[in-house]
Formats: C-alpha cells, structure tokens, sequence
C-alpha cells in the first residue's frame, strides 16, 4: 500500500513482559510495524507468539510495556473512540436483544442514539442480520453471533477494527463465508483491519500483508505482502502459491499448519 | 410436549402421595387408638385448621407474624444488598470485613434470639431484627459472589468499549449477578420465616409461633400441626411468588 508513507498506526519497539510464578514470560520482543490506513493486516503466528497481546495493546486493554504504540499522533494509552474491537467469543450480553447489543458502544459514551441507531440497522442489512434485531442472543446460530459483534465493533464508525480470531470458533462453511462478507465490508467502508488467525488461507485471502510471527520471544519473523487483485474469490489462493509456502515455511517444525 | 407431560405426571403425583401418607396416617390412628393429645388424625388437624381461619383471632396472630417476617426480610434484604455492593466495590472493605462476615455466619443465629428480646424487648422489633440478621447472610453472601460472576471477557468487551468502572457495575455485574440475588431471595423469606418464629417462641405477645407455644400448653396437637401448616403455606407462597419474580426478571438464564 503507498498509505504506508503515513502510517496510521506505528509499533515502535514494542516490549511486553508478564511476570509469572514461574520467571518473565516475554510476550513480545521489539516488535516493529507500521500500518497504513485503510490497510488489512493479518497476524499469524503459532499459540503464545503475542498475537492477542499486541490487539490487547493497540485495544489500550493492556498497560505495562516498554517501546511505543500510536495511533495517528498519539500514544495508546486506553481504548479510543476510534477502535472497534471483535472477540473471539462474540460475547453478546444474553439480556440485551441483537440491537441492544450492538447499540452498547454507542450507549457507553452517550452518543446521539438516533442517528446510530440508524446506522446499526444499516450495519445490520449489510452484514446479514435483518430482522433479527429484537432477538436475544440465544436465538441466534455462532455465526449470526459473530457477525452481531463485527456489527458492534463498527456502529461508532472507528478507523480501526481490532479482530481476535474472530471465525476460530465457526465451522469452516460459515468461516469462508464471513471472510468474503468481512473483505466486502472492508472494500466498502475502508476501515483499517489488524486480524488475528491461526489460519494462513484466510489469513492470505484477507491480507494486504501477512505479518508472521514466532514465539518465545514474541518477534516478527517475517512480512509477506499479498498481491492477489481485489475483489478475491475464495479461487484465488490458488493464485496465491509462493506466498502460502512462504509463510508456512515459517511454521515447518510447528505444530501450527491449517 | 413432553415437558408438558411430565409436568402433569408429577402433579398426579405429588397428589397421590398426598392421599397415602395422610390415608395411612388416618388409618393409623384410628387402628392403634392414639389420642389426639399425642397424634391427631389428619382429619382433625383439618377441621381444627378450618376452625382457625374462620377465627379473628387467628388472623389478629397471622398479621402479627406476616409483619414481623416482612419487615425483617425487607430489611435484612436492603442491608444485605448495600454491604453486599460496598464490598465488591471496595477492596479495603472487603479485606477488612470478609473474615468477620465468615465467622460471623457460622455462629447459630438464633441463638442471639434471647439477647435481642433483652435488648429489643417483647413486642415486634426483636422478632423483626432476628428475621433480618438470618435473611440477612445467605443474601449478603449471594450478592457478593453475583456481582464477582462475571466473565472476564465481558468485563473487557466493555473496557474495550470504553466503560467506566461505575458502567461495568451497571451494565454487566449487576445483570449477572441477578440469579444469585434471587437465590438469596428465596433463602432469605424462609430465613426470615424460620427467624420471625424463633423469636416469638423466645418470648412474645402474639404471632403464630405464640399461638403454638399456647397450643403446646393445652396439649392441643391438632392446633399446632393447623399453626405449622399455615406456616409451610406462607413460606411456600413467598418463595413461589420470588420464584415468578425471576423467572421475570431473569428471563435469559436457563431453569436453575
Ligand atoms: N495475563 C497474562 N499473564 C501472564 N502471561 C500471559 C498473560 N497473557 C499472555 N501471557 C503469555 O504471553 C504469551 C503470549 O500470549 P498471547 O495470548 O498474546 O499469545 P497468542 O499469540 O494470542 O496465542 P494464541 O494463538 O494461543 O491465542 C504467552 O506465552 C502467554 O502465556
Ligand atoms: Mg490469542
């Protein structure tokens, strides 16, 4: 992407260490990465390399780390009005119906309810969930779930949208599904996307660029940019050889291929 | 369907058993010729049953004892939810008073029945104040694990989302601690039933437990087993009448 001239995020020597019972556990290591805006990212990498403590970190979840994190020309300290932010688990409040749930980021900080309202719905048409906004959770299939919480993530119109492998949960129908839905809204809304998987095919058929990973200590080992033309057929990755290998390449001796 | 079903074979049930046990206790005592004075028949538990409600007062009694266990569980309820929230809330609180309350709560409560009619005397308050100290632990204790029941990825959806400590309270640690607060709804009427009765039996004007202290006087078996059930039918109308409340309130959470 040329936008990397002005980054809209900067990872400037980020270092994370948690003290644990049993020594320092350093979840990452110098870490460097700057991502445009507009740009979607994915982060792969096997379990415990950091990937879900740097989201933490950009989220302004988590504090005590050395190095640097901005987003546009401040440092992260907290959460910002303009992250959204999806969970692994959608954790949807089960007392609150679809649209009460993806109206709480807006109630949270007392923004005008009219106007977001409206544009929940909106997010709801295009993402899927018409009609299910006065159904509680339950109710709904985990894909609908997740997809409720893509919705919330996006209903205060954030630059950034943070996703902790968002579909790890889903069968690999509904997953495949949501990638080509979450490319379409991404091409269309032009949101800044930093997207954890375990899986390198949706990591490559998503990314403008791979960030690889490895553990112990939390590094980048490697950054593979995707060439594949947008908008990608799930077809493409056929497209996509060298750059599959190369980043499986990475996790020959790991347990870590999908 | 098959919910339904079930729901009726227990009903069918629960009234046959109903007609054995006090059939056979009928049938008892009429064979072995007990007198009433040690078993009554079920049939003169009935009418002596009957004979109280149509009574002033009976009723003069009832009153005295509804006000007792309402006043006391309101009260012992209302203390129970501000501390409970206080030492969630407050770490030096809950450092500092958590010990206590565990101690506090293996001591019998109703032991302290003869120290608060010293202190409280033989009218309602020390019967309302022992039925609020036993509604009072079992809700207190309840409340305190609800508002810590929490997930912590709901915790941090919130923050993520930018909630403030008092918002995380509101928004998610209250609704989930919604189905322990009822389950120390529940214990709590009975609690405070058991407490209001306790208090009265210790010394007092007039209640139910009185009247059975009375009964128990004139050897009138029949009457307190009359009195005892009275006591089971108000404890089971208060506990269902909580129960209906969370299955409103609480509408997300499973049956249990
Ligand atoms: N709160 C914590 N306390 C102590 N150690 C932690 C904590 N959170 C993470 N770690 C450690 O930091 C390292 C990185 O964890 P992290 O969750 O960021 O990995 P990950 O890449 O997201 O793994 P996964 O793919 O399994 O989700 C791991 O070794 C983990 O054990
Ligand atoms: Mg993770």
């Amino acid at each position: 992407m040329d936008s990397i001239s002005q980054p809209l995020i900067r990872i400037n020597n980020l270092c994370k260490t948690y003290p644990t019972r049993s020594g320092d556990t350093v979840a990452l290591d110098k870490v460097n990465l700057d991502i445009g805006d507009g740009e979607f990212i994915a982060l792969v990498g096997p379990s415990g390399c950091g990937k879900t403590t740097l989201l933490k970190i950009l989220a302004g979840l988590e504090g005590g780390f050395s190095g640097e994190a901005r987003l546009g020309n401040v440092a992260i300290t907290k959460p910002s009005l303009e992250v959204g932010v999806v969970f692994q688990e959608p954790t949807l409040l089960p007392w609150r119906t679809i649209l009460e749930n993806i109206m709480l980021p807006v109630e949270l900080v007392r923004m005008d309810t009219k106007t977001y309202t409206k544009r929940a719905l909106e997010l709801m048409e295009m993402i899927g969930l018409k009609g299910f906004e006065n159904k509680y959770p339950r109710e709904l299939s985990g894909g609908m779930r997740q997809r409720a919480g893509i919705c919330r993530a996006l209903v205060r119109d954030p630059k950034v949208l943070l996703m902790d492998e968002p579909f790890g949960a889903l069968d690999a129908m509904t997953r495949e599904f949501l990638n080509a839905e979450l490319q379409r809204i991404w091409m269309r809304a032009g949101k800044t996307v930093v997207f954890v998987t375990h899986s390198i095919p949706e990591a490559v058929f998503l990314a403008d660029r791979v960030v690889v990973m490895s553990p112990r200590p939390g590094r980048i080992s490697e950054i593979v940019p995707i060439g594949l033309p947008r908008e990608r057929k799930l077809g493409d990755l056929a497209h996509a050889g060298d750059e599959l290998a190369r980043i499986r390449g990475h996790f020959a001796d790991s347990s870590m291929i999908d | 369907m098959y919910r339904d079903n079930s729901k009726l074979l227990q009903a069918a049930l629960v009234v046959l058993v109903f007609f054995i046990v006090t059939g056979g206790w009928e049938f008892y005592v009429w064979v072995s010729e007990t007198p009433a004075f040690v078993l009554p028949a079920p049939s003169v538990v009935g009418k002596q049953l009957f004979s109280l409600l149509g009574n002033a007062m009976f009723w003069d009694n009832f009153w005295v004892t509804m006000y007792e266990v309402l006043m006391g569980y309101v009260l012992g309820i209302l203390i129970a939810v501000v501390l409970g929230v206080l030492i969630s809330q407050i770490r030096l609180l809950d450092l500092s008073l958590m010990p206590y309350i565990v101690a506090f709560q293996t001591i019998p409560s109703v032991a302290l029945a003869p120290i608060f009619l010293q202190w409280f005397g033989y009218g309602l308050a020390s019967k309302i104040v022992m039925a609020a100290l036993i509604a009072f632990f079992p809700m207190l204790v309840n409340v305190i694990a609800g508002l810590q029941a929490s997930g912590r990825d709901e915790v941090q959806m919130l923050k993520a989302f930018g909630a403030s400590r008092l918002q995380i309270l509101l928004k998610v640690r209250v609704p989930n601690s919604l189905p322990y607060v009822f389950a120390g709804l529940g214990l709590g009427v009975v609690f405070a039933l058991v407490g209001a009765i306790v208090a009265e039996f210790v010394g007092a004007q007039k209640g139910l437990g009185k009247m059975i202290l009375q009964f128990n006087e004139q050897f009138n078996i029949a009457g307190m087993f009359a009195i005892l059930i009275v006591l089971a039918a108000i404890g089971m109308t208060m506990h269902s009448i909580v129960g209906m409340a969370k299955r409103r309130v609480v509408f997300w959470a499973g049956d249990h």
